[in-house]
């Protein structure tokens, strides 16, 4: 007797749990040789107003735990995604066309990119924080804090996973929630990097994954107000200009699009965008 | 209206009751009146319920619900925690509920503390409406609120006390206790007496709303029971909940007091009031009880003088979305007020 096939119902990754688009809307996923793939949830804007929601909800909690714990965090998810290299690399040989050797590389990249920002949690704050000379009795501190709920637009070229991780994991770093379009044209690995997310401590609401269309959904993203930073490296085909000004209504933190193969490449700088620089007085003992 | 309906219209709250009821309004007659009333088909309500929680609500009805919905909110601070500072603020917020639009409109009233009723009056000044249709009222929870647990003689030395520093609504719990092991008259004759209680020098009375904390009342056709008795014996107002119990108001407990509310109307003409409070906290649930007023008692329902949204955090939801309508992109909790 033949088996029947179990096809895969992608979803998308909200608040910890994995909904269908409140619209009720797929839509197909084809191959690199146009071959039919799976369907994915089209989230609408609601499903982006939602996500938002999650956002903010878990942004106390992500970023109040201690950087050594978030660190903590972001190195497991690193380990879980090893663990499941397999089902990683077939889905983007699937969607992408490469070889399996390019897939694997791909995943290598993204595991590492994972373990080296997991790295800065607890070291950024050394790097980018300062305790300022000034002529009085007073400690004079400036330490980054997080920006709040940052929405990304993924890279939309080159490799669907490692654009996704290097777009979400320095944002992660200093404390910020994350609301992510993904790659459109190639979702696969997305969602199951929300599964990956899931299984591996880090608070629902956190990460949110949104598949589906990014001009359809970065307009209510970027003008929305509880959205505090907005990263625009996947959107140079969009009409981003406008995108930028709209964010600006609402006092919203921008990073523009980034275009070819060194698209959102690891970097500090990348982690400090999204972060506010606080100084404080502190009177020292005048004994 | 048949003649016997007419007959029932003209008679006074208390003469009505009793002629329902056959008799005195002893544990005995009440109980026999109670107990007849046809029981609740808990399946069918919920399903009403939720039927009406799915309608669609749009563009320029959507908006007409939203200052309905803020228009009808009672604004309410119950906790140990409460200052003078904190009601002046509440008030503040009750009277300009949006800063950056002066068209949004005022809530009905707010609900604190019988203690807290004089700050609440000072701070409103000439906006409080002191006994007319316009300005803000000031609702005070009695009677030894949430739990009732205390000797008649204190619940209504609360209610006096309230009433006496410019409360215009009591919102009075019943006693559940004796409610549940079926001392029905007991139960009558408190809210009989707070009635009386909230009787003012000047020949005014303050609105009476009956809380009969639906969360410890088990049933579905307690809350039944519960509605006809509190109405029998004359209040003006049924409300679901204190708050301050886990289960707190929800629609089908309101759709199925709402009914009770229509049947009373269709039996004697007259209107009571019905106030959910508790739990409902976005702009989407609120808008399911419109719906559910409209749709089961009429839309002259929707006023304040008969409906009423006992809640706190509801308006910043409620004040986002109206923010969203009239800017065209999502608002954010930054953009209201913290309380």
């Amino acid at each position: 007797m033949t088996r029947l096939a179990v096809p895969k119902t992608y979803k998308l990754y909200l608040g910890g749990k994995f909904p269908r688009s409140e619209s009720g809307r797929v839509y197909e996923i084809r191959s690199h040789d146009g071959e039919f793939l799976a369907n994915a949830a089209k989230a609408s804007r609601k499903d982006a107003r939602d996500a938002v929601v999650a956002a903010r909800s878990a942004l106390g909690g992500w970023a109040g735990a201690t950087a050594y714990n978030r660190g903590q965090v972001l190195y497991r998810i690193a380990e879980l995604l090893e663990g499941r290299r397999a089902q990683f690399v077939a889905e983007i040989v699937q969607s992408e066309g490469v070889t399996p050797a390019a897939a694997s590389a791909q995943v290598d990249e993204s595991i590492d990119r994972w373990v080296w920002y997991a790295g800065w949690a607890d070291k950024y704050l050394q790097v980018a924080g300062n305790a300022n000379p000034v002529s009085g009795p007073y400690f004079n501190l400036s330490v980054p804090e997080p920006t709040g709920v940052v929405a990304i637009i993924a890279p939309q070229t080159g490799g669907s996973l490692l654009g996704l991780v290097s777009a979400i994991a320095p944002a992660l770093v200093p404390g910020n929630t994350v609301v992510v379009v993904a790659n459109e044209a190639m979702p696969l690995s997305a969602i199951s990097l929300g599964e990956v997310l899931a299984t591996s401590d880090v608070p629902g609401g956190v990460v949110n994954i949104l598949t589906g269309s990014p001009a359809e959904m970065a307009p209510w993203l970027a003008s929305h107000a509880d959205v505090n930073a907005l990263d625009l490296v996947g959107a140079g085909d969009l009409d981003w200009i406008h995108l930028e000004i709209d964010a600006a209504e609402t006092l919203t933190r921008v990073l523009q699009p980034e275009n070819g193969p060194d698209a959102a490449s690891p970097s500090l700088a990348r982690i400090l965008a999204f972060t506010e620089t606080k100084t404080i007085w502190h009177t020292k003992g005048l004994i | 209206m048949t003649t016997s309906d007419t007959a029932m219209a003209q008679l006074s709250t208390g003469e009505r009751a009793l002629a329902l009821i056959g008799g005195e309004a002893t544990d005995a007659n009440l109980r026999r009146y109670l107990h007849g009333i046809p029981g609740v088909d808990a399946v069918g309500l919920e399903q009403r319920a939720a039927d009406l929680g799915t309608r669609s609500v749009k563009t320029s009805s959507k908006k007409w619900a939203i200052d309905k919905i803020i228009s009808l909110i009672d604004l309410t601070t119950l906790e140990g925690a409460d200052t003078p500072g904190k009601v002046r603020s509440l008030v503040g917020k009750a009277l300009t509920p949006d800063a950056g639009d002066l068209s949004c409109p005022r809530v009905a009233a707010v609900c604190v503390y019988g203690d807290m009723v004089p700050h609440a009056v000072a701070a409103l000044g000439s906006a409080h409406s002191a006994g007319t249709d316009a300005g803000v009222n000031v609702a005070a929870v009695a009677t030894a609120f949430p739990s009732g647990r205390a000797s008649l003689a204190v619940k209504l030395a609360d209610v006096h006390d309230a009433v006496a520093a410019g409360a215009d609504e009591i919102d009075m719990v019943i006693d559940r206790g004796a409610f549940l092991s079926g001392r029905f008259g007991q139960v009558y004759d408190e809210i009989v007496a707070v009635k009386q209680s909230c009787r003012r020098p000047d020949g005014g009375s303050a609105h009476l709303k009956v809380i009969l904390e639906t969360g410890e009342l088990n049933t579905y056709d307690n809350v039944r029971r519960a509605s006809w008795l509190a109405i029998l014996a004359g209040g003006d107002f049924i409300k679901t909940s204190t708050g301050k119990v886990p289960v707190a108001a929800t629609l089908p407990v309101t759709l199925s007091m709402l009914e009770v509310v229509r049947d009373w109307y269709r039996l004697t003409g007259a209107r009571v009031g019905v106030k959910p409070a508790g739990g409902i906290r976005t702009s989407k649930d609120a808008t399911k009880y419109i719906v559910t007023v409209a749709e089961t008692v009429g839309e002259e329902w929707l006023t304040p003088g008969l409906f009423r949204f006992g809640a706190s955090s509801l308006l910043n939801d409620v004040l986002m979305q109206r923010q969203k309508m009239t800017s065209g992109h999502y608002c954010g909790p930054d953009y209201v007020t913290m309380d």
